[in-house]
């Protein structure tokens, strides 16, 4: 038995990052507006208060943030030749769940896209000419550029307090700052982060090899802060349990502290937490949502009707949804027809351990998530790759952001798995060991993609959603490439030995990498090779919108909260549009 | 407690083969010099393990995590005590692990495919080894060091059966749960008066480096804290999970 819930304007699937944006702006508008969740709510008082959440074990280990997995799993397999399995337990990637979403586990890295990265395809194309990428390869334009978002990352960097460097303000490069980043109105609204022992280590190294260090741009904050919003946030004071975790001293921008005060005391909006929805209603036509089917925690099911709809969970679970609606046709990678669960990517991630000696003392536990010190001299397009055989690129940054020691005890290679040999290798190492992150660009191609399990079910009996995901040869190819650049910086810096790991496939799900998932809802300018618009509206039924890292044509280097937190505020302001006037937005 | 106080009682300790019965005078002595033990009890109290499973993980985690002058080894910090509250928990039943079938082995990449909860793993897999001993007259925990070391790397090179456990699923999953049992909070009943953290120099709970991030280069040094830790810096385990029943 189905009961009906009073209708709203707009109903909004999953209370995140992306939901507590739009939701605040629409219900500030005078919509009437339903957030459903299907986690906990949770604040930071009373439930992310220390010394509870200072344990690794519980939060790193066991996830406890995270998706609940024995629920609501994935299935994977490498290539569509195999069988996908359930992974089983969350290791390469950690949605999150509950109020907030993903958002309160993460580390507060907090970069923009470069004008390139919105115009790949086109760009590459001018640049290298036709022929030059790899055929596997299904790059494309965003059909939005770094100049109409510009605005909306400002304003998302304001909301959430991000603290760096300007290296390009109006076309003018500045000092201290990245000189390789896409033009800024004005400077962040908060200074850099302290460095950490190991960023200024890097900083000198990577400025001796003529590179140009920078620090790295933290939502956490580093100075007391109060948004536009009116809400106040603390200075993060590098406790070392940031990602997986959540923040007891308001000191980290999510959600808890960044919005949701202020939505939650407007009375157009209601949040409903415990719901699962089970699927975007169509009506007979198809073309048209009438609102979502819920299930609460006690198992009784909900119709809530809405005149639009948004989903905004995290990028895996949007695909979902539209594959489990029927929004929009689902992607067939052998013909290469079809959109939802197209151009899947990833992030290929590498690192390079230095290891000192014991007179060099890191303190890797005084650390916050996002106070490194990085070049961007071989990220996305800032180098030449004509003659490098691959496109895309890293990061190369001394991102200490813990020392927590079950999953942080470094070791040189060849050292035992256990005994003596790995006890002394432990207690030499721990204290004199820097790593760094090399962060790289993921390329769609067309044989990585979302689809639904034809097996596995979750607890409500429905699919689950299986990834087909390998790394393309030209993400190993740059992974390789620019490792060796960092292995360089790292012998500059004097360590005795310095050891590069580059992504190599396959991938496994065994493994953290990050949970940096896009595309499956590409946006675009071409329905044929998109499911939303530039403004994120479902080309075959639009009073539903899909707003997330979902919506990536492909991903670039960098960590893509920022980029999803533009295509936000650039969704709102398209969003208000629509309810004043309801249609497409963009004719197809 | 005084610095000397802990370095006679670490280093007693150091030297004390741990298996049951042995210890008594180490931790005689210990309790003589009015040393506020971290937890109540001296040897853990196992509620999971049966007497056969126990003298198998003291004696195989001792091989992963020996005692030497670095610091303590897995059984001088409880190790497998953390195991048996583990087990005997949440986790052992399979927490946070999905469980529906169909059940198939499918490539490393696709990680762990068995229907065993970590409880059922590690019965099934133990039970074998013992049985496997038994056989030959033998127990694993009375061979000496080189030639558990041997058996150890039989099981980590995979290939063979362990009650139907892959004997490489069951070690990877041992020698995991032996590094978090050896680094986590105290209160999950391992890493026994944060001796681990103390040998590599981690200050545990204690969380605030807002000054001390600007002190480049320079050894942080005070005692750890544990999420247990009071205001006198004793250390209870979790009550939830206890050392003792």
């Amino acid at each position: 038995m189905t009961q009906t819930m009073k209708a709203a304007d707009v109903v909004i699937i999953g209370v995140g990052m992306v939901g507590s944006i739009i939701a605040k702006e629409l219900a500030a508008a005078g919509y009437s507006v339903v957030g459903l969740e299907r986690g906990e709510p949770r604040f930071t008082v009373p439930d992310f208060q220390g010394p509870g959440v200072h344990d690794e074990l519980r939060f790193d280990i066991r996830k406890a943030l995270m998706q609940d997995n024995t629920r609501e799993a994935v299935t994977f397999r490498n290539v569509s030749s195999q069988t996908a399995l359930p992974i089983r337990r969350w290791e390469s990637f950690l949605p999150g769940t509950g109020l907030g979403g993903s958002q309160v586990h993460w580390n507060g890295q907090t970069y923009r896209f470069q004008e390139q990265d919105f115009v790949l395809a086109s760009h590459v194309r001018e640049r290298y000419g036709k022929d030059f990428l790899d055929p596997e390869l299904r790059i494309q334009d965003w059909g939005v550029t770094y100049a109409e978002l510009e605005p909306h990352y400002d304003r998302f960097e304001y909301l959430l307090g991000t603290g760096g460097k300007a290296g390009n303000l109006k076309g003018k490069i500045q000092p201290g700052g990245d000189p390789f980043e896409s033009p800024r109105s004005r400077e962040y609204p908060t200074r850099p982060m302290k460095e950490h022992y190991s960023g200024a280590m890097f900083r000198k190294a990577a400025g001796s090899l003529g590179y140009h260090p920078f620090p790295q741009p933290s939502s956490n904050l580093s100075e007391p802060y109060t948004n536009p919003e009116g809400l106040k946030l603390n200075t993060c004071v590098f406790c070392g349990f940031c990602e997986r975790f959540a923040c007891e001293h308001y000191a980290k921008a999510v959600p808890q502290t960044f919005i949701l005060p202020v939505l939650l005391k407007n009375p157009n909006f209601e949040l409903r937490t415990g719901c699962q929805v089970q699927r975007i209603n169509l009506d007979s036509s198809k073309t048209k949502a009438t609102g979502v089917t819920y299930i609460d925690t006690a198992g009784r099911e909900f119709e809530q009707p809405a005149s639009l709809v948004i989903t905004s969970s995290f990028a895996l679970n949007n695909v979902r949804m539209l594959l489990l609606s029927g929004v929009g046709k689902p992607y067939d990678p052998a013909t290469g027809q079809g959109v939802v669960g197209r151009n899947y990517a990833y992030q290929t991630m590498s690192t390079v351990a230095s290891f000192f000696d014991k007179d060099v003392i890191i303190n890797p536990f005084m650390a916050s998530g996002a106070s490194g010190t990085l070049i961007n001299d071989f990220a996305g397009e800032n180098f030449d790759h004509s003659k490098l055989g691959f496109i895309g690129g890293s990061f190369i940054g001394a991102v200490n952001t813990n020392g927590r020691p079950i999953n942080y005890h470094p070791v040189p290679p060849g050292t035992p798995a256990w005994g003596k040999g790995w006890k002394k290798a432990v207690a030499d190492h721990y204290n004199h060991t820097v790593m760094f992150s090399v962060h790289g660009s993921s390329m769609a191609q067309q044989q990585n993609y979302l689809d639904l399990d034809p097996t596995y079910k979750d607890a409500w009996g429905q699919p689950l959603l299986r990834m087909t995901f390998e790394f393309p040869k030209n993400d190993l190819k740059m992974a390789d490439y620019v490792t060796a650049k960092g292995v360089e910086i790292g012998k500059a810096m004097g360590a005795k030995q310095v050891v590069g790991a580059p992504a190599k496939g396959p991938y496994t799900v065994t493994k953290y990498q990050t949970t940096h998932n896009t595309g499956g809802t590409v946006m675009g300018a071409d329905p044929s090779t998109s499911v939303v618009n530039k403004y994120l509206q479902a080309w075959d039924v639009p009073n539903v919108f899909v707003v997330g890292a979902s919506n990536f044509p492909q991903n670039a280097t960098w960590n893509p909260t920022d980029t999803v937190g533009a295509l936000t505020y650039w969704a709102v302001d398209a969003l208000k549009k629509y309810m004043k006037q309801p249609g497409k937005l963009v004719s197809a | 407690m005084s610095d000397i106080t802990r370095r006679n009682f670490v280093k007693v300790l150091g030297t004390a083969a741990f298996l049951p019965g042995a210890a008594t005078p180490a931790l005689a002595l210990a309790a003589t010099e009015s040393v506020t033990p971290a937890t109540t009890n001296d040897v853990p109290v196992y509620r999971f393990f049966n007497a056969e499973e126990v003298a198998f993980m003291e004696a195989a985690c001792e091989r992963l995590i020996p005692a030497d002058e670095y610091g303590p080894s897995a059984t001088q910090a409880w190790v497998t005590n953390y195991f048996d509250k583990q087990l005997g928990g949440a986790w052992g039943a399979g927490e946070r692990l999905y469980r529906s079938g169909p059940w198939q082995q499918g490539t490393p990449t696709q990680g762990y495919q068995l229907p065993f909860t970590p409880a059922e793993l590690f019965r099934a897999a133990i039970r074998a080894i013992n049985a496997e001993f038994t056989a030959q007259g033998k127990r694993f925990a009375t061979l000496d060091g080189d030639a558990q070391d041997a058996y150890l790397k039989t099981l980590q090179a995979g290939g063979k059966e362990l009650g139907d456990v892959p004997s490489g699923v069951f070690f990877e999953l041992l020698l995991k749960m032996t590094m978090e049992g050896y680094f986590a909070d105290p209160i999950y009943g391992g890493n026994k008066d944060m001796l681990a953290w103390k040998m590599i120099g981690f200050p545990g709970a204690y969380a605030n480096y807002y000054e001390a991030i600007d002190a480049h280069g320079v050894a942080f040094v005070r005692e750890p804290m544990s999420i247990g830790s009071d205001g006198h810096g004793h250390t209870h385990v979790d009550p939830n999970i206890p050392a003792s029943l």
